[in-house]
């Protein structure tokens, strides 16, 4: 393995230009002689590198520029600007070469053929990517048994639910072995246990194989359960870089305490000012508070001085909303 | 090479699921066949003129038409027109693969599954079960057979290199409402479909021979009727295969412009 780091990204710059639509009919024959085009700028400026093995969380809002970047990543799109150089190669230039090393797996699209059973696509993408059969075969041993494939393999992809399909499409983009993952959304869409599932799957999969993995997702809960390290990016660049305890600690240090109360009790007023209430569901009562100012300890102390507590813990903030500050903070 | 021979066996196996589609197509065929026929018997019994063909050979020049109807490139590949349009083509680009050849093999699909299910029924009735008259006639001897076989060939490699062109022209126009609209009347006409092309006027043959389309239908079938000498064998294969090495070198051109315009919209 060469000591440089897998992948490094410098500098890249998108834009897109979009032919405006003029709204209603005069509008629309308008359009027949005269287009206006206006510019996206869907990245502005995207640096980062990847370590072999690394297993990294890809976020941002709507619209913020992850996609484009895991397309120009992939060598689908060629970025206006940067430099980009992955597994010793720039994606859009060697891209045949390129593409036969990695494999991507969009969530919100299939690879698999709609009518035929899924072996069939298996076997052709052994072709497309020429695995020799022996390897082949153990491949597909190993992920038929790590994703419970057995009884699907005969189905027709059609007939398969969504849950059933992303784990044949897991395993679609691994057969070929390659040394690096992009996953864009792989959980969208997905009921809790197929989640857990694809999750589990792709832990296991960075842990033993040492596999690379990019993973974009809305799903905040994907983040938590998988990523060390997680980027955001927000209208075309990197605004964040880091461990997933930095970014809570850059945005909120904020802690939450929650006490079970029976429903009716009125609450008394809080005398700590660095701590309030929240939220009220039942007989729970959620309380921010901020650990550099109120010690826990003194907190509960208070509490458990005037209410009659059955229950209490401390959590940290659910991730969704440390994100949805962060996109606060930046204004997105 | 084998991959793109996997493309295209698997292309073919998704093609040959549509049982009813091929059975429907190829009562339609036999139908428009038998009607053709009839129009020519019409035309042949009222006038007195000597004809550039005779009837038995302009018959079976019409049932070898209607038998290999799926072979002309009338229309483009369903699946990579959706494909362009919901932007799964974001996983064909990432196949170490030429999308060109990846896409010319699913065209030899297009045009090869569909007609192998069809062209076997419509010869067996157009051969045996029709009144003397309509009957189909078998080639005069084995070297017609085989510059058949040949020329098919070459009209399946020219028809695989128009169907690419259609599946490239998607990427401007998305829906294909207008390259699909123009083009089966070019093809129809031009390739002998509607009337077998020595019958057309004498000026226009010289024309027509040049013309990529006459390569589709009517060479074939002339060698097959030994309508063509044999011996002209090299320069009718050839004109085939010359069109084809342009549309093809065209639509490469096409792609390569084509991809540079190519943004997968959304997640």
């Amino acid at each position: 393995m060469a000591p440089l780091p897998q992948v490094i990204v410098e500098n890249l710059a998108k834009t897109y230009r979009i032919a405006k639509r003029r709204t209603g009919f005069l509008g629309a024959l308008g359009g027949i002689a005269r287009r206006e085009y206006h510019l996206v700028r869907a990245l502005t400026g995207v640096s980062f590198e990847l370590e072999p093995g690394e297993l990294v969380g890809y976020i941002g809002p709507n619209g913020a520029g992850k996609s484009t970047t895991i397309k120009i990543l992939s060598g689908i799109l060629v970025p206006d600007s940067g430099r980009c150089q992955i597994l010793g190669k720039v994606p859009w230039r060697e891209r045949a070469a390129y593409v036969g090393q990695i494999g991507v797996v969009f969530g919100q699209r299939s690879q698999l053929w709609w009518d035929l059973p899924v072996v069939d696509s298996f076997d052709l993408l052994r072709d497309i990517y020429r695995v020799p059969p022996a390897r082949y075969g153990q491949s597909k041993d190993t992920l038929v048994q790590a994703l419970g494939l057995a009884p699907l393999l005969d189905v027709p992809v059609r007939q398969l639910s969504l849950g059933q399909r992303m784990r044949c499409e897991l395993a679609a983009s691994l057969l070929h072995a390659p040394r690096l993952l992009f996953l864009d959304e792989p959980t969208i869409g997905l009921d809790a246990v197929s989640k857990l599932a694809v999750r589990d799957f792709i832990r296991e999969l960075n842990r033993q194989r040492e596999l690379t993995v990019i993973l974009t997702t809305h799903d905040m809960d994907d983040i938590e359960a998988l990523c060390h390290r997680v980027m955001v990016i927000g209208r075309g660049s990197i605004l964040f870089d880091g461990t997933l305890d930095r970014l809570r600690a850059s945005v909120s240090p904020e802690r939450r305490l929650i006490i079970e109360v029976p429903p009716e009790l009125p609450l008394p007023e809080l005398a700590l000012p660095a701590a309030r209430v929240v939220k009220r569901e039942g007989e729970q009562v959620h309380i921010s508070f901020d650990p550099r100012v109120v010690r826990p300890a003194q907190l509960i102390g208070e509490l458990s001085a005037s209410l009659p507590l059955r229950d209490l813990y401390v959590v940290n903030p659910p991730i969704e909303e440390i994100i949805a500050k962060l996109y606060g903070v930046f204004d997105l | 090479m084998k991959p793109y021979l996997s493309v295209l066996r698997i292309r073919s196996l998704v093609l040959l699921q549509y049982r009813m589609a091929a059975f429907a197509g190829m009562c339609t065929q036999i139908l428009f066949g038998w009607v053709r026929v009839m129009i020519l018997e019409g035309f042949y019994t009222s006038s007195t003129a000597l004809q550039p063909m005779s009837y038995a050979q302009a018959v079976t020049y019409i049932w070898l038409g209607q038998a290999m109807l799926r072979m002309l490139p009338w229309d483009g590949d369903l699946e990579i027109q959706a494909m362009i349009r919901k932007g799964d083509l974001a996983y064909e680009l990432c196949r170490p693969l030429g999308l060109y050849e990846h896409w010319f093999a699913r065209a030899i699909a297009l045009r090869t599954a569909p007609t192998l299910i069809r062209a076997l029924p419509v010869f067996a009735f157009a051969f045996f079960l029709l009144p003397g008259p309509y009957r189909m006639q078998p080639p005069p001897g084995w070297l017609e057979m085989g510059a058949w076989v040949l020329t098919s060939v070459g009209a399946l490699l020219l028809s695989a290199a128009i169907t690419n062109i259609i599946n490239i022209s998607m990427l401007w126009t998305i829906s294909g409402e207008g390259v699909l609209r123009l083009l089966p009347a070019l093809v129809l006409i031009f390739s002998g479909m509607i009337v077998p092309l020595p019958l057309l006027p004498e000026w226009s043959q010289a024309v027509l021979r040049f013309l990529p389309f006459s390569g589709l239908v009517d060479t074939p079938s002339r060698f097959y009727l030994g309508h063509l000498p044999v011996s002209q064998l090299p320069g009718y294969l050839g004109t085939q295969l010359a069109w084809t090495g342009l549309l093809v070198a065209l639509g490469r051109w096409l792609l390569h412009r084509g991809m540079k315009r190519v943004v997968v919209q959304g997640g």
